[in-house]
C-alpha cells in the first residue's frame, strides 16, 4: 500500500488578489473584496466562478462560503471549510485542507481565500475596550498583555536568551522583506525602503521588537484556486503541484497562560519532519521561501525548526544577503512578504510561492522548483506547505 | 497601600466557576494553584480535567509566592486607551517555585528601565484593587532581596 499523501495529487492553477490598501482605506467592503480575489484568480486559471465547488479560509474569516456561492453563481457547494485557530497559522493547513477534499472525491474544484478588512472590522494590534475579562484572558490581560506581540514576544525573548541571538539577525530578516517589496509594485511599502539605521532608530513596539519587526496592518483579499493534480496541465499557467502541507502543534502548545512546556518555539518542531517526509525533500531541496511575518522573532524561529540552520548557526545565517533574491542562500519573503506588501494574513505568502513555480516574481529566485511557505509561528495550529514544479513530481 | 502599577482602566478579572478559588485567594493574600488530588500535581491555567491522570476531582493547593522569571517583556507602545499616558512597563513570564514547573503572568515592580534577568529569582506582591466593582486582587512581582 502506498503511503497516505497529498504528494502531487493536488496544483494550484489560479491565484488572484485585490489591490492591497493601508488599513481602512479599501474602498469596498470586505465581503466585496472577497469576492474579487476569487474572481480574480478564476480569470487567472481561465475558469467560471461557476464551476467553484469548495471553498477553505481560516482564522474566522468572516465571508460566507454560501453567501460567495450564491453571489458568484456557483452551480454546487461540495464543500465549506474552516480551519481552527487564529493568527495566520491556517494559511498553509486552508490548501492541505482543500488538497484532502479534492483527493478524497468530495469537491473537484476548491478555493483557498482570505480576507480582511481590519479597517472595517477591528485591529489585531489593538487591545478590545470592555470592562472585564474571564477565562484565560483574565490571567493576562489585567496586566497589560494584550495585543499579538504581548502574546508572543515572551516565546521569542526566551529564545533568544537561550540561544544568544542578536538584534542584528532580526534586522536582516525586516530588511530582506522590504529590499524585495522594493521590486513589487503590489506592495504597500514599494518605494519605501528600509535601511540599517532607519530599522535600529526606530521605535521599540516591545523589547526586543522595534516597529519594523512587527507586520502591517492591511485591507484586501487573496485567493487561489486548486483541481486534482492529475487535471494541472488543462491551465493556463505553468502547473504547481502542492508535494506536502501539515497542520498542528507539539505536545500541549495550547496550555493556558503560558504553560506549554515547550516554551520558546514557534510551534513547528513536530510539523516539519512530517512536512518533509511527504514531499520526499529536505531543507536543503528548498530553492526559495516564504515564512509568515508576524514578527520576525517568530520567522527566525520558524526557519530554526524547519532545519534550514540550527540555533547555534542564527547569527551567521541571517545576515541580509543571504536573505535576498535571486542569489542568496535562502531568498526569503520575495513579495515583501507581511512587513512590506499586505498583511493578508499571509495567504498573499502563498500566492508569491506559486509564482516563484510559476517563474513570475518580482524578486525571481532563477530556476526555481520548489518553493516553501510557513504559516503564522508561535500560534497553535500552524501549519506549513511546499509547491513545486512539473519537475519535481 | 501602593498604587497599582498599571493605570486605572484596563479590563479587571472576572473570575470564572473554573478559577473563582484562585482569584478569592489572591483577595486573601493566598496564591492557590490547581492541584490534582489522585496524582497530586499542579497544573495551570485551570482546567476542567487533570491533563497527566484525566481525574476532574481538581483541588487547591497554597504554595508560596515566590518563583523565578522565564521571560519577560518591556511594552513601549499603548494598545489601550488607559495605557496612552502609562509610558513603558514590564510584564513577567514567572515559574513558580516548587508548584511543577507552572508559570503566570504578572507584572515586575520597580523602575520599568530596570534590568530584566532571565532566571532571577522574585518575589510576590498582592497588588489590592478594594475600590473596583466587584473588588479583586492582582498577583505582582519584584527581585527578592
Amino acid at each position: 500500500m502506498t503511503p497516505r499523501s497529498l504528494r502531487g495529487r493536488a496544483a494550484i492553477v489560479g491565484i488572484g488578489e485585490t489591490d492591497y490598501y493601508k488599513r481602512g482605506q479599501a474602498p469596498h467592503a470586505e465581503f466585496k473584496l472577497a469576492l474579487e480575489a476569487i474572481v480574480n484568480a478564476c480569470a487567472d486559471a481561465g475558469i467560471h466562478p461557476r464551476d467553484i465547488d469548495g471553498f477553505a479560509s481560516y482564522s474566522n474569516d468572516r465571508s460566507d462560503p454560501s453567501r460567495i456561492a450564491a453571489a458568484l453563481g456557483c452551480k454546487e457547494l461540495r464543500f465549506a471549510n474552516m480551519q481552527w485557530g487564529g493568527g495566520g497559522g491556517g494559511g498553509s493547513a486552508a490548501i492541505g485542507n482543500a488538497a484532502a477534499a479534492i483527493m478524497s472525491g468530495m469537491a473537484e474544484c476548491v478555493v483557498v481565500f482570505r480576507a480582511l478588512a481590519q479597517g472595517q472590522h477591528g485591529r489585531y494590534g489593538q487591545g478590545t475596550a470592555v470592562p472585564d475579562v474571564d477565562g484565560h484572558a483574565a490571567h493576562t490581560v489585567p496586566y497589560g498583555l494584550l495585543s499579538p506581540a504581548h502574546m508572543f514576544v515572551m516565546k521569542y525573548r526566551r529564545f533568544m536568551h537561550e540561544h544568544g541571538v542578536r538584534q542584528e539577525a532580526l534586522r536582516a530578516i525586516a530588511m530582506a522583506s522590504y529590499a524585495h517589496a522594493q521590486e513589487n509594485p503590489r506592495a504597500v511599502m514599494h518605494g519605501r525602503p528600509l535601511d540599517e539605521k532607519t530599522y535600529d532608530d526606530s521605535r521599540w513596539i516591545v523589547e526586543p521588537w522595534h516597529l519594523y519587526d512587527c507586520c502591517l496592518e492591511n485591507d484586501g483579499a487573496a485567493a487561489m484556486v486548486l483541481v486534482a493534480g492529475e487535471r494541472a496541465r488543462d491551465f493556463p499557467h505553468p502547473a504547481c503541484y502542492l508535494l506536502a502541507a501539515v497542520a498542528g502543534s507539539q505536545y500541549r502548545a495550547g496550555a493556558p497562560v503560558h504553560n506549554t512546556p515547550d516554551y520558546a518555539t514557534a510551534s513547528f518542531k513536530t510539523l516539519a519532519p512530517r512536512l518533509y517526509a511527504m514531499a520526499r525533500m529536505g531543507p536543503a531541496d528548498i530553492d526559495v521561501l516564504q515564512s509568515y511575518e508576524n514578527f520576525t522573532g517568530g520567522v527566525l524561529m520558524s526557519i530554526v525548526e524547519h532545519g534550514f540552520c540550527s540555533a547555534a548557526e542564527v547569527n551567521d545565517f541571517f545576515v541580509l544577503d543571504n536573505l535576498l533574491a535571486p542569489d542568496g542562500q535562502l531568498p526569503l519573503n520575495t513579495s515583501g512578504g507581511n512587513l512590506a506588501e499586505c498583511y493578508m494574513h499571509g495567504l498573499g505568502l502563498n500566492l508569491e510561492a506559486v509564482r516563484q513555480i510559476r517563474r513570475t516574481s518580482t524578486a525571481q529566485v532563477p530556476r526555481a522548483e520548489v518553493s516553501m511557505v510557513i504559516s503564522g509561528p508561535m500560534v497553535t495550529p500552524v501549519s506549513s506547505c511546499i509547491f513545486g514544479s512539473e519537475a519535481t513530481l | 497601600m501602593t498604587s497599582p502599577y498599571l493605570r486605572p482602566g484596563l479590563p479587571a478579572p472576572l473570575p470564572s466557576d473554573l478559577d473563582r478559588p484562585y482569584w478569592e485567594g489572591l483577595r486573601d493574600e493566598r496564591l492557590l494553584i490547581q492541584r490534582c488530588k489522585r496524582c497530586a500535581r499542579f497544573q495551570w491555567g485551570p482546567e476542567w480535567i487533570c491533563h497527566r491522570c484525566l481525574n476532574v476531582d481538581l483541588g487547591w493547593t497554597e504554595v508560596e509566592p515566590r518563583g523565578f522569571i522565564y521571560s519577560h517583556q518591556r511594552v513601549w507602545h499603548p494598545v489601550h486607551p488607559a495605557l496612552r499616558e502609562q509610558g513603558p512597563y514590564v510584564i513577567v513570564l514567572v515559574t513558580i517555585a516548587h508548584a511543577d514547573e507552572v508559570r503566570v503572568v504578572g507584572n515586575l515592580l520597580g523602575d520599568p528601565l530596570q534590568d530584566l534577568v532571565i532566571g532571577a529569582e522574585v518575589q510576590g506582591v498582592f497588588e489590592h484593587h478594594a475600590d473596583a466593582d466587584p473588588a479583586y486582587t492582582l498577583l505582582q512581582w519584584r527581585y527578592a532581596r
